[in-house]
């Protein structure tokens, strides 16, 4: 279970980060989706993984998960989220502005 | 419990909701508002300050919920103070944005939610709500970075959002490190938990820390994180840009913030985790900052430049970890803080006289009102550069004071030295090519705008106060630095001594 969730951590994060330094403006919003994507994997992951537990609380007193991360990761998305719609709309103005997609202006 | 410590936070949130209401409404209208908020919060900050003055802390629990288990918000001097330079530079920003001709629709409205993030960074209690905040003043940078058209604009606000993300995601992932190893993220929660951490956790909070300084570095200008800080406020409108001075400094408080506090003397083997970083960097910024400011080839990429520099001559204070090194860093944020938005509004100000060679360095026809303008870049000159009698002298002598007794002052002081030498000798040439170098050609007689020229003199004037006062500021400073030193007094001020922890119980368990 921790294996692989750190695989899956690993391999968003890998992935972004090689999208990231492509030169065009479309693979890094991809990049950073996913890399923001891994992030909240990550945090979801930071509380400890418990297999076989209740998903909120138990009242017979079992194991419950942390809550906590599950709160930040809320918050990740939604912040995640908005961020990547500002940068949509960045991009296409950069497109128009500049007719081009290379992240340093130009059509290059 | 006094609600004083949150009206910072919700006063902004009211006026920019409000602002976004009325955003067909007249201009002059919105200015009022945005003035006045501004005002208002001056005086809420001087309110805050009055209340922490003795050394106490205005501790607020939302919802009631205890620290460390609900979310908390914490005036202490050092925030007090932050919020008190952000009030003013917003008061003087606000004041020049009403003599600017078409600002963006939404110029006033983003401007108080950059307040709003900003004061929220400051008063925060818990790591991630730091976080949060950040977001918060990010989007609205972001947003009045590219008000306006232009292609350099643009291009220069797509690479700060894009680093700004990736520095968000590292944050995202330092704050789930330092979660999974301490259990916690509230700040007086971190200062108990981290010194008895189990030695096997131990590698993980540290990954966690130093990936937090790579975050705060990238807000705060550090070099090599902070080559996108330049060109982004040189295309930024000067109000706006005035402001992002004091984004840097967020930068530099979350770092005095959270390292003396969580990673302190009795941080066992995690104390002073970050020393071994910020004071090399810091000598790397101030170097790169004055040699950019000498290479600017129009006065806003001087001013952005100098605004790494200033950040650099910060950090060595930061850097050095000793209560005279906070106490240095103290004074020189508050006046680096202030000298760099005057700096902005002033350029901003010469530009608009220069005809349409605008803010370029080339040889022009003679500048109109030359006698006045000349005076106030003087003045912001030897601020800047540090000479005395102003603010920036003793500053820098606080800072060469704090380096003295650590093991690298001959460094320190050379790279300091040489650095203001270097800036001296730019702001000379960028002065006299201004002011001096004219072409043939009759004199650009704009009329000059009395507001603008009034909030440039509200700043500069705060610096000259400042030297009025010296004695009353230095005092604060060292007080400030004191209470930062001992992070034991925060603890116990936020957190009951019999009240245990989430991360307690993990760690029994």
């Amino acid at each position: 279970m921790e294996g692989l969730v750190a695989f899956a951590v690993g391999l968003l994060t890998a992935t972004g980060v090689y999208l990231m330094l492509r030169a065009r403006t479309f693979p890094v919003l991809l990049g950073l989706t996913l890399l923001s994507y891994a992030v909240n994997l990550f945090l979801f992951a930071s509380g400890g993984l418990v297999v076989g537990s209740a998903p909120l609380t138990d009242a017979g007193g079992g194991p419950y998960p942390d809550p906590i991360p599950q709160a930040l990761v809320l918050t990740a998305i939604v912040i995640g989220f908005g961020m990547t719609a500002l940068l949509v709309v960045l991009a296409l103005r950069a497109i128009r502005e500049t007719g081009g997609d290379h992240v340093d202006g130009g059509p290059g | 419990m006094s609600h004083l410590v949150i009206l910072p936070i919700l006063l902004p949130l009211v006026a920019g909701a409000l602002l976004l209401l009325l955003s067909r409404h007249d201009e002059r209208l919105r200015q009022a508002l945005g003035l006045v908020s501004a005002v208002a919060q001056l005086a809420l900050a001087i309110a805050v300050l009055a209340g922490v003055a003795d050394g106490s802390y205005l501790v607020y629990a939302l919802g009631d919920w205890p620290a460390p288990f609900g979310i908390v918000l914490v005036a202490d001097r050092l925030s007090a103070v932050m919020l008190l330079v952000t009030a003013v530079v917003a008061v003087a920003a606000l004041l020049y944005a009403t003599t600017v001709p078409r600002p963006g629709a939404h110029f006033q409205a983003l401007f108080q939610f950059q307040l709003l993030g900003i004061n929220g960074a400051f008063l925060t209690g818990d790591l991630f709500n730091l976080f949060v905040f950040f977001e918060v003043l990010l989007i609205a940078f972001y947003a009045l970075l590219f008000q306006g058209l232009g292609a350099e604009r643009v291009r220069a606000a797509v690479h700060a959002v894009v680093l700004n993300l990736i520095g968000s995601a590292l944050f995202l992932f330092a704050v789930g490190t330092l979660y999974a190893a301490t259990g916690t993220l509230n700040f007086a929660d971190l200062a108990r938990v981290v010194p008895a951490l189990e030695p096997d956790v131990v590698p993980l909070a540290r990954t966690g820390a130093l990936l937090l300084l790579v975050v705060f570095a990238l807000k705060a200008a550090v070099l090599p994180l902070g080559f996108w800080i330049p060109q982004a406020y040189a295309a930024a409108p000067a109000a706006a840009a005035a402001l992002f001075a004091v984004l840097t400094k967020v930068g530099v408080y979350a770092m005095l913030r959270v390292y003396p506090l969580a990673f302190g003397d009795p941080a066992g083997e995690l104390a002073g985790v970050a020393a071994a970083w910020v004071l090399p960097a810091a000598l790397v910024t101030l170097a790169f900052g004055a040699l950019g400011v000498l290479g600017s080839r129009t006065l806003r990429a001087a001013a952005g430049w100098l605004v790494v520099y200033s950040v650099g001559t910060l950090l060595v204070a930061v850097g050095l970890f000793s209560a005279a090194g906070y106490r240095a860093a103290l004074y020189y944020t508050v006046h680096s803080t202030l000298a760099g938005a005057a700096m902005f509004l002033l350029v901003d100000l010469v530009a608009r006289h220069r005809g349409l060679v605008c803010d370029r360095l080339d040889r022009a026809a003679p500048i109109g009102h030359a006698a006045l303008l000349g005076s106030l870049y003087f003045v912001g000159a030897l601020a800047v550069a540090g000479l005395p009698p102003l603010t920036g002298f003793t500053g820098k002598l606080l800072v060469l004071d704090a380096a003295r007794e650590s093991g690298v002052a001959g460094l320190a002081w050379s790279v300091l030295l040489a650095g203001t030498l270097v800036v001296i000798v730019a702001l000379a040439r960028v002065g006299s090519a201004v002011f001096w170098r004219t072409s043939d050609g009759p004199e650009v007689t704009d009329a000059l705008s009395r507001r603008a020229v009034a909030s440039v003199v509200l700043l500069l004037g705060t610096l000259v106060a400042m030297v009025a006062g010296g004695g009353v500021v230095t005092a604060f400073a060292s007080s400030t630095a004191r209470q930062l030193a001992e992070p034991a007094s925060y603890v116990s001020a936020v957190i009951a001594p019999d009240v245990e922890g989430p991360a307690h119980r993990r760690r029994l368990e």
